[in-house]
């Protein structure tokens, strides 16, 4: 299965893409043996709303698509609402993704994930 | 239509126009088989022991020597199951050997043959991907029957020293194969010269048509087909014969060896100028392949903290095929079995890009490629996580020195 339009629109043009200046949570999944890793940086605010969110992606087009959409996804969000969003989600929404992409390639969903938990344990919410 | 540089010829190439030219009439009105003894079938037939006799000119072999066949994949299943069933029976030799790097279908084929009991040696590399000949010595047998080597590697170039195996090999009674897919038309390839007992070629890398190859079988050495069925080709092969492969792949190779010396002096030359430029103009780049010895159409460059696939979609976009044998983009999840093979760490055996040039590669289309290679490199190193904290550790080692 080829990429659909919309994998390819976010491979070609990243949403959100580098680093924060500013940001209060980061999350990071992969390994380069596998081939993709995956940082997020997220800006909560004392609402615990995701003010901001960035990635930096090492990885293949899914990879990169995958947290750009993700990303998209969250921004706004309250935490606790982020944390509903879930990989087969954001596949849904770029049209799809080849089978083989869905389990090494979708993580930036399992980043965000890590991300918001350690905010909430550093900040002691529960 | 878009221009498009393809830089993965080889993948595959497209058909040339004199195979084309040769091809047509037995498209339009020669359709006759070559087995029917009627002047329909004559015609034919004498067209199809003609490109015959050309592929054996090619290489220097008798054209009896020549069978025809669908692929080179067939070629290789035909020799390593073929003869390993005949020889097995005949001498209960049951050892072969081979390499790492060897192409899918030696490598997928050995290991089936490992699954029903023979005895399998996978022969590893250095990390230029050289071989180590001594280490091929020492590992036959008293039961060695068939050594199987490549003559020019697919992903990297690398040439094998194919003469001193088959010196080897003969020495110590054994049989030796060679995969010559990615040489003809690249290097000389000459079956006595070097004295190797069968040969894997397939026309489809070489301007011809995808479906056709042919087989060297050193007469006297044949055991037995892969392809059961009517008489065709000796009782070595059965099945209709492609004729319309058969003629193109004889007319192919008679133009790819006629030109190597020369096209392969002009793609060593477009091969070099694209290196240097990359070498010196994108940092964290590096030739992944011997040194010493490569085929002067390929280079497989790796780019540190991006991932091939993804460098691979961007170069398409703007018009550039190139292929990577990383894992994302060939659809299963391992890095290339070839650079791994080497020994080369994970992240940049995910990060190995491999150009291949061919007949329509012109000194324009690298200079545009190195272009586009610059810009999107930057640009994919600009959100690569593995990039910013090899920045940040620099910056760190930077300042303990100050």
């Amino acid at each position: 299965m080829n990429y659909t339009e919309k994998v390819m629109d976010h491979f070609m043009h990243p949403r959100n893409v580098g680093k924060l200046e500013k940001y209060n949570a980061v999350g990071e999944v992969g390994n380069a043996s596998c081939g993709d890793i995956i940082k997020l940086y997220v800006l909560i605010d004392s609402d615990n709303i995701i003010q901001d969110i960035s990635f930096q992606t090492f990885g293949c087009g899914a990879a990169i698509a995958t947290s750009s959409m993700t990303t998209e996804m969250v921004k706004g969000k309250h935490i606790d609402e982020a944390l509903n969003v879930t990989k087969d989600q954001v596949a849904e929404e770029l049209g799809g993704l080849p089978a083989n992409k869905m389990h090494c390639s979708n993580l930036a969903a399992d980043a965000l994930h890590k991300a918001i938990s350690d905010y909430k344990a550093k900040n002691g919410i529960k | 239509m878009e221009k498009r540089i393809y830089l993965d010829n080889s993948a595959t190439t497209p058909v040339r126009p004199e195979v084309l030219e040769a091809i047509y009439p037995f498209l339009k009105e020669l359709g006759g088989n070559p087995s029917s003894r009627h002047k329909e079938g004559r015609l034919v037939k004498a067209a199809f022991e003609k490109a015959r006799d050309s592929v054996a000119t090619a290489i220097n072999a008798e054209s009896k020597e020549v069978i025809f066949t669908s692929c080179a994949t067939e070629g290789n299943n035909t020799v390593l199951k073929g003869y390993l069933s005949g020889l097995r029976s005949r001498t209960g030799k049951n050892h072969i050997i081979t390499t790492a790097v060897e192409h899918p279908s030696v490598l997928s084929t050995a290991r089936e043959l490992e699954k029903k009991g023979t005895e399998v040696t996978f022969l590893p590399v250095d990390k230029f991907g050289r071989l180590n000949l001594d280490m091929l010595r020492s590992s036959i047998k008293e039961n060695t029957g068939l050594i199987s080597v490549m003559m020019v590697n697919n992903e990297t170039g690398n040439i094998y020293p194919v003469k001193e195996i088959a010196k080897i090999a003969a020495e110590k009674g054994v049989l030796f194969h060679i995969d010559a897919v990615q040489a003809i038309g690249k290097i000389p390839v000459d079956v006595k010269d070097i004295g190797c007992d069968f040969l894997t070629l397939t026309a489809h890398k070489f301007y011809g048509l995808k479906g056709s190859g042919a087989l060297y079988v050193k007469w006297g050495k044949w055991a037995s087909p892969l392809i059961t069925g009517g008489h065709q080709e000796r009782n070595r092969r059965a099945g209709t014969e492609n004729v319309v492969g058969a003629v193109g792949l004889g007319k192919a190779i008679e133009l790819a060896v006629k030109e190597q010396s020369e096209e392969s002096a002009r793609l060593k030359k477009l091969r070099d100028h694209l290196e240097k430029r990359i070498l010196e103009e994108v940092p964290y780049t590096r030739v992944v392949g011997d040194p010493g010895g490569r085929a002067s159409f390929i280079s497989n460059i790796s780019f540190r903290f991006v991932e091939g696939e993804a460098i691979l979609l961007k170069l398409d976009y703007d018009g550039i095929a190139v292929s990577t044998g990383s894992a994302c983009s060939s659809g299963n999840l391992e890095p290339s079995h070839v650079i791994s093979a080497m020994k080369v760490d994970p992240e940049e055996a995910h990060s190995s890009i491999r150009f291949s040039l061919g007949r329509s590669t012109t000194a324009e289309d690298i200079d545009y490629t190195v272009e586009r290679v610059k810009e999107t490199i930057s640009q994919l190193r600009s959100f690569s996580p593995v990039y910013d904290k090899f920045l940040l550790e620099n910056e760190k080692k930077s300042a303990w020195r100050v």
